[in-house]
C-alpha cells in the first residue's frame, strides 16, 4: 500500500504548493510511483476524506473554518508536517498581528458585511498553537529537498533528518565572506535557521530571515550588533525581527508587544 | 435543466487559493452567478503601512507564491517612481527575463496541470501517465525551464532574492546566459507544440464581447510596463489608473471588484494581451498564431487557454533575443539601502501571467509607507467571472447538471485565478459602492 499524502492550504500565498510542484517537477514519476495523492485541491478534482499518512499543510490558521479543517486533518493523520514559514512561525501575514483591530477593518469598506458571512479572526497564528505538529518545515518556500526528505522519514518511519543550525554554517561552506563582520551589513544569517543554502549572502544580499529562528536564537545579542556595528535604528531593527518570525518566542522581544 | 437549478461547487478545484462557485437559475433566468472567495484576507494594506520602501517588494512577494515576481517587479517600480529613481538598461533586460521565466512556469502549469485535464477528461495530471506521458514530460520540461531560468536571475525560484530596488545584488554571467539560451532553444518546439494542441481543443462555442484592458508599449510585448490601454478606446499613463478603474464590495466574498468607471467589468489577462497587444509579438509567434488559426480580437474566454500558449512561445522567442543582445556587465549590481530616501508617492501597472497588477505606494521622507494601494489580476477578473457565467448559463441549459457544473467550472480556470492574491485588494475610502449582482437573463 502506498501511502496516502494531502497537500492543504490555509491563510499563505500557495509558495509552498508551487514548491512542493517543483519536487514532482523533478521526481515526477518517482512522487507518483512512491506516494498517493488523494487530497489537494489545487492540482486535483477528486479529492478523498482521509485518512492519510502525512498531510502537508500550508498557511497559518486565521478563520474558524480553517481552524475547523486544521482539526479534522489532525484526527485523520499520521504526520501532520508544518509545510512553510506561515504554517510553523505566521511568516509575513503575521505583521497583522501588531496592527490595531480597526485599522485592518478600515481596509475593507464595509467589513460589517462580510464579517457576518465569513468570520476572521484577524489576527494570524501557526499551525502548532492549536493542535499537535509532528514536524515544522521551515522556509519562505522551504526547499524542496527538506520536502523529500519529510517523505522519505515518513515511507521508513523514522524522524526527518532537519537542520537546526544557523545559515552561518551553510555561508561557510559556500566560503561567502562574513557580510556582517567585514561589512557591518545587517545579516539576519546568525539567528536564522539553515536549509536554504545560504541564498541571499551568496547573491551579495543580507540574509533577510525567511527561515525563522534556528534552535537557541540569540536574538538579543544580534540586535545590540545591529545597533552599535551596523548603525541600524530601533525602529528598523523591530521591523527586521517582525517580519518572517516575529510571532515566535525566540523573536518576541525584538519584535515587540502585540495587539491581542 | 429544471424548473430549479443549483450549481455548486464548494471549493473550485485546480484552481489557486480557495474560492467557490454558487449559481442559482429559476425559470429560466439566473437568480445570481457568484464567484465567492473564502480565501482569509491578509490586510496588506494595512500593514505595509510603517514599513520602509525598500522592503516592500519582499513583502509584497508573499501575496502570492504562483506570481510572486510579478509582485516584486510591480513594488520596485512603484518604490522607484517615489523616489526618483531611474534604473539601467540591462537592469530592464533582466526583469524582462525574469518576468518572461515566471510567465512560462504559470502558464505551463495552467495550460498543462490545471487546465488540460478538463479537455481531455481526466480529473487531474496524475491519471493521465498512463495514456498522455507526452504530455506530462512535455509540461514538466517547459515549466522546469521556466523556473531555472527565475532562480538563475532571481536568485531563487519561488520569491526570488536578487531584485531589489535600483537593480539586481547579483549579475548572470555570459556563460549562465549563454547556457540559458541552450535551454530556450530546447523547449522552443515543445512551446510550439503547445499552441498546435491548444488551438485543436473542443472549445464552447461562446462568445461574450467585453471590455479588455492591457498595459501597451509601441516597443515591445508590455509586462513590466507600458501604458493602461482599453479595446473601448483610451490609453493612459499608469498614474491616472485610478481615474478610471474604480472597486467595489461584495457581501459574500472576500474578493474586491473592479469595473471601468461609468461602465461595466473587463478582461485582464493573456487574452487582452495578445488581443490588444499582438502587432508586439515576435515575428515567429505571429506566424505561429497564424498557423494555428488564431485571430485577434478573440471574445471566447475559454480560448484564453491558446493566448496561454502563444504567450508561452513569445516569453521564449523574445527572451532569446533578449539574450542575444545582453552583454552582462556585474559592475551594474548593487546593493541594497545604496539609495538617499526622499517623500513621495509612486505607480506601476505589470501584467502577471493572469492580468493586471497594480500598485502605488505614499512615502513620508524617510521611506516610511504611508498609504499602500494594490489591486491583483484577480480582483480585476472576479467580476467579468461573475459576467461570463451569467452568460454562459443558458447556452449550457440542456446539459446534465454533472456536466453544465463541469463547464462552469472551465470557465473559472480560463481566467487562471489566483485567489490568495485577490483577497489583498484594498483600498481605504469612504465610498460604499457595493454592485447589485442579479440579473434577468433570456
Amino acid at each position: 500500500m502506498k501511502p496516502k499524502v494531502a497537500v492543504v492550504k490555509n491563510t499563505g500565498c500557495a509558495g509552498c504548493q508551487m514548491e512542493f510542484l517543483r519536487l514532482v517537477d523533478e521526481y515526477a514519476l518517482h512522487v507518483i510511483g512512491t506516494v498517493d495523492i488523494t487530497y489537494f485541491v489545487m492540482g486535483k478534482r477528486e479529492n478523498s476524506e482521509g485518512p492519510w499518512d502525512v498531510t502537508f499543510i500550508e498557511g497559518s490558521i486565521s478563520t474558524p473554518r480553517e481552524l475547523n479543517e486544521l482539526k479534522d486533518f489532525r484526527t485523520k493523520t499520521k504526520t501532520l508536517v508544518a509545510l512553510g514559514d506561515c504554517a510553523s512561525t505566521g511568516c509575513i501575514p503575521s505583521i497583522l498581528n501588531w496592527t490595531p483591530p480597526n485599522v485592518s477593518r478600515q481596509v475593507y469598506q464595509d467589513f460589517q458585511a462580510i464579517h457576518s458571512k465569513k468570520e476572521s479572526f484577524q489576527r494570524i497564528f501557526p499551525l502548532h498553537e492549536y493542535v499537535p505538529v509532528d514536524v515544522h518545515l521551515r522556509g519562505c518556500p522551504p526547499h524542496k529537498d527538506t520536502m523529500l526528505t519529510v517523505i522519505q522519514a515518513a515511507i521508513m518511519d523514522v524522524k526527518p533528518y532537519l537542520r537546526q543550525h544557523p545559515v552561518c554554517v551553510e555561508c561557510k561552506l559556500k566560503e561567502n565572506v562574513c557580510i556582517l563582520v567585514s561589512e557591518k551589513r545587517s545579516c539576519m544569517g546568525p539567528v536564522t535557521n539553515a536549509g536554504c543554502g545560504a541564498i541571499c549572502p551568496t547573491v551579495n544580499r543580507v540574509c533577510e530571515g525567511c527561515y525563522g529562528p534556528m534552535s537557541d536564537a540569540n536574538a538579543s545579542s544580534l540586535a545590540k550588533t545591529f545597533r552599535e556595528d551596523c548603525e541600524l535604528s530601533d525602529d528598523e531593527i523591530v521591523r527586521k525581527f517582525r517580519k518572517y518570525a516575529g510571532a515566535t518566542p525566540a523573536f518576541a522581544k525584538e519584535a515587540g508587544p502585540r495587539y491581542e | 435543466m429544471s424548473r430549479k437549478t443549483n450549481i455548486n461547487v464548494g471549493y473550485i478545484a485546480r484552481v489557486e487559493g480557495q474560492g467557490e462557485l454558487d449559481i442559482r437559475v429559476e425559470d429560466g433566468v439566473v437568480r445570481h452567478a457568484r464567484f465567492a472567495v473564502f480565501e482569509p484576507p491578509k490586510f496588506y494594506e494595512s500593514w505595509l503601512v510603517g514599513r520602509s520602501c525598500s522592503e516592500l517588494h519582499e513583502l509584497t512577494s508573499r501575496i502570492c507564491g504562483i506570481c510572486p515576481i510579478p509582485h516584486q517587479i510591480t513594488a520596485l517600480r512603484s518604490v522607484e517612481d517615489a523616489e526618483g529613481i531611474e534604473v539601467s538598461d540591462q537592469t530592464r533586460d533582466l526583469r524582462k527575463l525574469l518576468m518572461y521565466s515566471n510567465h512560462i512556469m504559470s502558464h505551463t502549469l495552467s495550460v498543462y496541470i490545471l487546465s488540460a485535464p478538463d479537455f481531455l477528461g481526466y480529473e487531474s495530471i496524475i491519471p493521465m501517465v498512463g495514456k498522455h506521458l507526452d504530455l506530462i514530460k512535455r509540461a514538466l520540461k517547459m515549466k522546469k525551464t521556466g523556473n531555472d531560468i527565475s532562480e538563475l536571475i532571481g536568485g531563487r525560484a519561488v520569491h526570488p532574492v536578487s531584485a531589489i530596488v535600483k537593480g539586481f545584488t547579483s549579475i548572470p554571467t555570459e556563460a549562465e546566459l549563454e547556457a540559458t539560451k541552450r535551454r530556450l532553444q530546447e523547449i522552443k518546439n515543445d512551446a510550439y507544440e503547445t499552441i498546435k494542441l491548444t488551438s485543436q481543443l473542443p472549445f464552447p462555442d461562446f462568445e461574450r464581447d467585453c471590455e479588455h484592458l492591457a498595459i501597451s508599449d509601441p516597443k515591445e510585448y508590455a509586462l513590466n510596463e507600458g501604458k493602461l490601454n482599453s479595446n473601448r478606446g483610451f490609453m493612459v499613463d499608469e498614474k491616472e489608473y485610478r481615474n478610471y478603474v474604480s472597486e467595489g464590495q461584495l457581501d459574500y466574498s472576500w474578493t474586491k471588484i473592479s469595473t471601468v468607471k461609468g461602465r461595466d467589468s473587463f478582461l485582464s489577462g493573456p487574452l487582452a494581451r495578445v488581443n490588444l497587444n499582438f502587432k508586439q509579438l515576435t515575428d515567429e509567434t505571429k506566424k505561429a498564431a497564424e498557423e494555428a488559426g488564431f485571430k485577434p480580437p478573440c471574445y471566447n474566454p475559454f480560448k484564453s487557454i491558446i493566448a496561454r500558449a502563444l504567450e508561452i512561445y513569445n516569453a521564449i522567442t523574445d527572451s532569446i533575443a533578449i539574450i542575444d543582445r545582453l552583454k552582462p556587465d556585474p559592475n551594474d549590481a548593487v546593493i541594497e539601502e545604496s539609495f538617499t530616501k526622499r517623500a513621495g508617492e509612486g505607480f506601476a501597472i505589470t501584467e502577471a501571467p493572469r492580468g493586471l497588477l497594480y500598485h502605488n505606494y505614499k512615502m513620508d521622507e524617510k521611506g516610511i509607507v504611508q498609504k499602500a494601494d494594490i489591486v491583483t489580476p484577480t480582483a480585476h477578473n472576479a467580476r467579468n467571472i461573475e459576467r461570463d457565467l451569467e452568460t454562459l448559463l443558458p447556452e449550457v441549459k440542456g446539459l446534465p447538471l454533472e456536466e453544465a457544473t463541469l463547464k462552469c467550472e472551465m470557465l473559472v480556470r480560463s481566467y487562471d485565478p489566483c485567489i490568495s492574491c485577490s483577497v489583498h485588494v484594498t483600498r481605504i475610502d469612504g465610498k460604499d459602492n457595493r454592485v447589485i449582482l442579479r440579473r434577468r437573463l433570456c
